[in-house]
Order: C-alpha cells, then sequence, then structure tokens
C-alpha cells in the first residue's frame, strides 16, 4: 500500500532519515516509536507529503503519485495530529466538512457526511454548531478525527493525536480510533512516544533511531526481545509495567 | 445663532462631501494596496522588512510636508507625460492629497495585516495544508479570517489617522474641512476653526465606531457576528452616501476654480471674485490657503483659473528680477512677460498696493529715532525680527540685506496673524507687514520708508489662467473691478476680518467691498 525507496531527508547538513526502506501493507495499523529526534514525524509525513524527501520515492499504490499536486494527494488521505489544528473560527460541522467542500461536494451531502461522521467518532448531532473553544480535549480531537475521515481517506496518518489528553480520555479514544480501523478497512500509521500505547493498538511497530528503522515487528515479537540495545531499552518499562500489572492483579 | 457659525455651517456640506470623498478613496486604495503587499510580506520573510520599514519611514515625513512633496512630484511627472504622451493632468487638489493620505494610511494596515497573518498559530496552518487546500484557499478560508479581526483595527487606526489629516489637503488645493482650520487660523475666527475641528473629529469618531462593528462582527466565530458586520458596513455606506450626495446636486457647467493665497485680504479677494461671478450665474469652486508660488503655477497650469497677486512678487518671485524700474514698467514688463511665457493674463490692477514693509511699533520707533531702514541698519543687531513664514526666504529680503546691510540680533517665524501679536505682546521688535493690513492703523504701527527702493511695488493685479483667457463671461465679471479698489478700502476691508470684536467673515467684508465699488461708480 504504501512503499518507501530509499527515502533520505536531511535539515541544515543534518540527517533525519537515512536511505529508509519500507512496505505497509494495506490494512494494517502501524505505529513508529523512537527517541525524539529519531525521524518518526518526519517518516510520516513524506506519506501525504507535507515534508518532501531529498532522495528516494514514497509511492501509494492505487494513488498515482506521479504528477499529482501535493494538495490533492492530502485530500485522499486523513491527517490527525497532537494540537488537533481545529479552524478556530469554523464550527464542529463546517471543520469536518472542510475537505469535502474542497472537493466541490454540495452542501446537503456535506451535511449528511458531518452528521455520520459525528456518530461515528461518538459525538452528539447538537455538537455540529458549537466552536472548538467550546469543547473539551477529548472532543476536539474526535472532531480531528472526523474531519480527517471526511473525504473518505483509505490511509489515515496520526502523529500522536492522543498525547495532549489526559490518560482516561486517552485510552477510551484510542479503543474507539482501534475499532474505527477495522470497521472501515483503514490503513493506519500512528506516530507515538509511548510504547505502551503502540502495543495495545498497533498490529506491526517500527523502531527508529537515526533516521532509520532499527526494528520491525509484531508488538508481541519485540516484547520478547531484540537484539539491539535500544530497541530493549525502549520496551523494558513496557514489560516492566505489564509484569506488575499481573502481579497485582493476581495478589 | 452667531452670525458667523451660519456663514461657517453655510459652507459645511461642500467640504464635509470633499473630505469624506478624500479620505475614504485614500483609505480604500490604501487597503486595495496593502492587503496584497501584506500577504506577500506574510509568505516571503526577505520581503517583510524592507515592506514594514518603507512604510514606518513614510510615517516619519511630517504629513503637512508629504502633502506638500507631491505637488511639486506631480507637477514633474506631468511634464514628463505631456512630452511623452501629450497628456497633463493637475498636480493640485485632489490627486496630490490622495496619493499622500494612502502612502500614510499604509502603515497600520501593512503592520497589522502582516501581525494578523504572523499570529495565527502554527496548528491551524498544519492543519489547513493536512485536508489539503491549495495556498489560495489557505488564504481564503483560514489565514484571511482569521486575520480579520486584527486586520480591522489597522483599518480604524488608518481611518481615523486619515480623516485627520486630510485636514492638511487645505494649502495644496484641495477643499476639505482643512478650509475651516486654516482660514480661521489666518482670520483670528476661532468659530469657523472650532467648525472645523469638531466636524473633523466627529467624522473620525463615527467611521470609528462603525468599524468597530464590523471588527466584533468578525470576531464573531462561527458566522455569528454577521449581523453586527453588515451593519456596520451599511452604517458606512449610507454615511458616506449621505456627506458625498451634495456634490452631485450642482455638477452642470463648468465651474470657476478661485485661488486664495493664505491671508485675509486673499480670502476677501477670491470671495468678491466669487460672489460677482455667482451673480453671473457661474459655478465656482475655491481653492483657498494656497502657497505663494503654488498659487501662481497654478495658474499657470490651469489648476485654478483667476486669483490675485501682487507685481513686486511676481517680479522678483516669478520672473527672478533684482532691479525695480518703477511701477508702470514692472506692470507692462509683467504683462508681455507672463503672458509670453506662460500664456497668463495680467487682467490689470485692482488700484491698491499690499507691499512688503518692514513695521515697528510707533512709539519704539520713537524711542529709538527710527524713522527708515537707513536708521534700522543701525540699531538693528540688537532687535528681534518677526517674519511671515515665506519672508525671509524670498528675494525682497536678500536685496533688503543688500541695500542696507540689515542684520537682526534674532529672526522668529510666524503666521501672518501671530506676527502682530508678537509684536504687540513684545515678542519681536520689527516685522514684515503687508501695506495694505489694517491692523498698521489700528495697532498704531509705523511703516518704515524705503529710500534706497529696494523693494519693488506691489500692486494687487487680477491674472487668469491660459484656457480662461478668453472667457468673456470672467472678464466681464471682474474688469470693473480694476482701478475700483483703493487702500483705504483695502485696508478697512482687511481690517473687518481681522480685528478682535466684530469680526466679519470674509464673505461679508467682500460684500462690503463690493457695495462701497458700486457707490463710488
Amino acid at each position: 500500500m504504501i512503499e518507501f525507496k530509499g527515502v533520505s531527508k536531511a535539515y541544515g547538513g543534518q540527517r533525519v532519515l537515512r536511505d529508509v526502506n519500507l512496505t505497509i501493507a494495506a490494512g494494517a495499523f502501524t505505529a513508529l516509536i523512537g527517541g525524539s529526534g529519531a525521524g518518526k514525524t518526519t517518516l510520516l509525513k513524506t506519506i501525504n507529503a507535507l515534508i518532501a524527501p531529498d532522495a528516494g520515492q514514497v509511492a501509494i499504490k492505487g494513488v498515482p503519485r506521479e504528477g499529482m499536486e501535493p494538495h490533492t494527494l492530502r485530500r485522499s488521505i486523513g491527517y490527525v495530529f497532537q494540537d488537533v489544528g481545529l479552524f478556530p473560527h469554523m464550527t464542529v460541522a463546517q471543520n469536518i466538512g472542510v475537505t469535502p467542500r474542497l472537493q466541490g461536494f454540495d452542501g446537503d451531502e456535506i451535511d449528511q457526511r458531518v452528521a455520520s461522521l459525528l456518530k461515528l467518532v461518538g459525538l452528539s448531532p447538537e455538537m455540529a454548531d458549537r466552536l472548538p473553544s467550546e469543547l473539551s480535549g477529548g472532543q476536539r480531537q474526535r472532531v480531528g478525527v472526523a474531519r480527517a475521515l471526511a473525504a473518505a481517506p483509505r490511509i489515515m496518518l496520526m502523529d500522536e493525536p492522543f498525547g495532549a489528553l489526559d490518560p482516561v480520555t486517552r485510552g477510551q479514544l484510542a479503543d474507539d480510533y482501534h475499532k474505527l480501523h477495522r470497521r472501515l478497512g483503514l490503513t493506519t500509521v500512528m506516530v507515538t512516544h509511548d510504547v505502551t500505547e503502540a502495543v495495545l493498538l498497533a498490529d506491526r511497530i517500527l523502531v527508529l533511531a537515526d533516521g532509520a528503522v532499527i526494528a520491525d515487528g509484531t508488538p508481541a515479537a519485540l516484547l520478547r526481545g531484540h537484539t539491539d540495545k535500544r530497541v530493549n531499552a525502549l520496551f523494558d518499562a513496557t514489560r516492566r509495567q505489564a509484569k506488575r500489572m499481573r502481579e497485582a492483579a493476581g495478589g | 445663532m452667531d452670525e458667523r457659525l451660519i456663514e461657517a455651517l453655510r459652507l459645511l456640506p461642500d467640504r464635509l462631501a470633499w473630505h469624506v470623498v478624500l479620505s475614504g478613496s485614500a483609505l480604500l486604495l490604501a487597503c486595495v494596496i496593502s492587503l496584497p503587499l501584506a500577504v506577500l510580506a506574510h509568505r516571503h520573510r526577505s520581503l517583510r522588512w524592507p515592506l514594514l520599514g518603507l512604510a514606518g519611514l513614510v510615517q516619519t515625513i511630517p504629513s503637512l510636508a508629504l502633502l506638500a512633496l507631491f505637488y511639486p512630484l506631480l507637477l514633474g511627472l506631468s511634464a514628463l507625460t505631456k512630452t511623452a504622451f501629450g497628456l497633463t493632468f493637475s498636480a493640485l487638489g485632489f490627486l496630490p492629497s490622495l496619493l499622500a493620505l494612502t502612502l500614510y494610511a499604509m502603515l497600520p494596515l501593512l503592520r497589522n495585516a502582516v501581525a494578523a497573518l504572523q499570529g495565527i498559530e502554527p496548528a491551524v496552518i498544519e492543519a489547513a495544508r493536512g485536508v489539503g487546500m491549495t495556498q489560495g484557499q489557505r488564504l481564503r478560508i483560514v489565514e484571511l479570517p482569521l486575520a480579520a479581526p486584527v486586520i480591522m483595527a489597522g483599518v480604524r487606526t488608518a481611518s481615523v489617522w486619515t480623516i485627520g489629516a486630510a485636514t492638511l489637503a487645505t494649502p495644496i488645493g484641495q477643499t476639505s474641512l482643512g478650509d475651516y482650520i486654516f482660514s480661521g487660523l489666518q482670520t483670528e475666527n476661532w468659530i469657523d476653526v472650532l467648525v472645523g475641528v469638531a466636524a473633523s473629529a466627529l467624522l473620525a469618531m463615527t467611521a470609528d465606531q462603525l468599524l468597530a462593528l464590523v471588527e466584533r462582527g468578525l470576531s464573531a466565530h462561527g458566522g455569528r457576528g454577521r449581523g453586527r458586520t453588515r451593519a456596520g458596513l451599511i452604517g458606512l455606506i449610507i454615511l458616506a452616501a449621505a456627506a458625498v450626495s451634495p456634490l452631485f446636486v450642482s455638477v452642470a457647467g463648468s465651474r470657476y476654480v478661485i485661488g486664495a493665497k493664505n491671508f485675509s485680504e486673499q480670502y476677501i479677494l477670491a470671495e468678491l471674485t466669487a460672489q460677482r461671478l455667482e451673480r453671473a450665474h457661474a459655478q465656482v469652486t475655491r481653492r483657498l490657503n494656497l502657497g505663494s508660488t503654488v498659487a501662481y503655477r497654478a495658474v499657470a497650469s490651469g489648476d485654478i483659473d483667476v486669483y490675485v497677486d501682487y507685481s513686486g512678487t511676481l517680479w522678483t518671485n516669478v520672473l527672478g528680477r533684482t532691479d525695480n524700474p518703477g511701477r508702470e514698467a514692472i506692470l507692462t514688463g509683467l504683462t508681455t512677460e507672463l503672458r509670453r511665457r506662460d500664456g497668463v493674463t495680467v487682467l490689470g490692477s485692482l488700484g491698491f498696493e499690499n507691499a512688503y514693509a518692514l513695521a515697528m511699533k510707533r512709539d519704539t520707533a520713537a524711542k529709538l529715532g527710527i524713522r527708515s531702514m537707513i536708521d534700522l541698519t543701525l540699531v538693528a543687531p540688537s532687535l528681534r525680527f518677526g517674519a511671515d513664514l515665506e519672508f525671509t526666504s524670498r528675494p525682497e529680503w536678500a536685496s533688503l540685506q543688500q541695500a542696507y546691510g540689515l542684520n537682526f540680533g534674532e529672526t522668529r517665524q510666524y503666521q501672518p496673524t501671530f506676527m502682530y501679536r508678537a509684536l504687540e505682546g513684545g515678542d519681536v521688535d520689527v516685522i514684515s507687514a503687508f501695506s495694505s493690513d489694517g491692523r498698521i492703523a489700528a495697532d498704531n504701527l509705523m511703516v518704515l520708508a524705503d529710500p534706497r527702493a529696494a523693494l519693488p511695488p506691489y500692486d494687487a493685479v487680477i491674472l487668469i489662467s491660459p484656457q480662461r483667457a478668453g472667457d468673456t463671461r470672467l472678464i466681464s465679471a471682474l474688469r470693473p473691478l480694476l482701478g475700483k479698489i483703493d487702500a483705504d478700502a483695502m485696508r478697512r476691508a482687511n481690517y473687518a476680518v481681522d480685528r478682535d470684536g466684530d469680526k466679519q467673515s470674509p464673505a461679508q467684508a467682500a460684500q462690503a467691498l463690493d457695495g462701497a465699488i458700486g457707490m463710488r461708480k
């Protein structure tokens, strides 16, 4: 579905991506983890051309990218990020309907789409006319997810989407999104610094360090251990946490 | 109601209308130019500082100077386009005022718009890119609506500045509420000054409040402020339409543009000319408070049709002559030279002289034993000299200094009105007076004799622009004035306007003067 071929990127002599070669299958839920500065976000943004690689290319099957304007490409890919970036001067409905509007859908179609999306992300219909400033953090990110889904994308890119939320809201939202991913058959790529979240949501985890993929496997495989010390260090805390949880539940 | 107030209010519709047209179009033009520039500056960091710096630099130029500078600039431009395309335009009045005010309004607009666009949350911009907006869509759907309230705040600042600064358009020949202020200051008609200030302040406040309504409407998100925005805009349109409507009432027929320099006698003579033309059923526009050389250039280029100037002024300042061949020779010399050089007609002299002269209080002169310039020269280093704003830069001053070796201890410049006040109050000892000024007799001043004839005669003459040279209506309305106004009549009229109590407006004084001429006929 998404194919990286020799993708490299540098900022002012600092290499953030080093010759990344990778294929992400359709329908997969892939998590990108790694320390800060590892290149997770940069890699994610090459997919919807928010960042252009210096070398190599990113191909998306089914969507011919040759000669396609970056903004047209972005309309077909959902994008959710930590700061949400709801348009403060637009109501919830206008925010969600923004991509269909760009694509020239007519008003009725947009209204229907907005209504069903509100339901899909678990928001009540009367939220439609609220302004972003009148919503809680969790509600805001639900609107963010709904906006990303509005143009019925096949691919969802998520950059620490739940990072700014309190643990309860965060868990709930993550679960809800996971269900949506299954139900809509989406291909999701999510950047997170939270290993536990990656383990619980993803069916494939990519560990990045210094702009390169240093580990690639299922959560279970990576939890069992890895030859690279950096990878093990990342998973240690999660493993210990899981152990204590088991003991606490058993005792 | 006070008669001067009635007289002032009679002129209000025309002046207010021009004021609104001028400041409104300057503001609109400034918006049309500044907003795209602000977007450009927002997108390209390298343009941001040069643009804002340039706008800031314009702002440091005193606004009166900025307006004044556009006159020679446009005059040069007009000469260029004439040689290039045979096309000329008026360098006086609306155009220079519009351009100067537009430039002046650009700083608050640019600064606010750039700050507003720069201040949008990065997450919102990221989202706009993420959902697939093009640059244009991002600007239209996200950036401009979010920046709108701050941009509107800039428009409000600019509108208040522009409406205030538009009063300064008067000296470059554009009718505005400034006419009240400049003439009022000249004739010490404080009612006039107050009417001008109050009208301009009220206009600025009303515009500001209506724009504030638009601004508040724009800051309410999600379409909730639409009503307020609409109400504000409708209010602005009604205000502008109501203010401008007097200009459309009487547009038929070609108008005569009457010029005047910036002192009482000139206002009275302009009124006299206007009243005579109006009695001949002509449409008249007044361009008051023109600078001395501006007035002559304006008549030569046809920006004004007629005004009164003084032979000595034209001889020295326009023709650049330093000799003094005597009254008649100067008059005939002027008549042929101005016609030949600029096509300007010297219709004839009015019958009185308004000479530059040095004057001092009679008792001071007696105490110091001064009767003429020669006596003055000896004590001048210990005296203070008060001149009007242009005297010391005129050639007459140079020839006075040359003829008598005059050298004052101190020289100060005043508006003519305040020059007399300064002499009266003892701030200065000698002033550059005008011989037809009613205040010379009233203040008991002595005019110093000029035995070496360093100053030329200053006969008041009517000048007519090239394109009105054969205009019989104009000429037959003005010809009866020639030789009919003697120095006493003019002095009386001037004093009626300048005196402290029982003041007359220039129009009233002109009427009385015209009546006196009729009696003598």
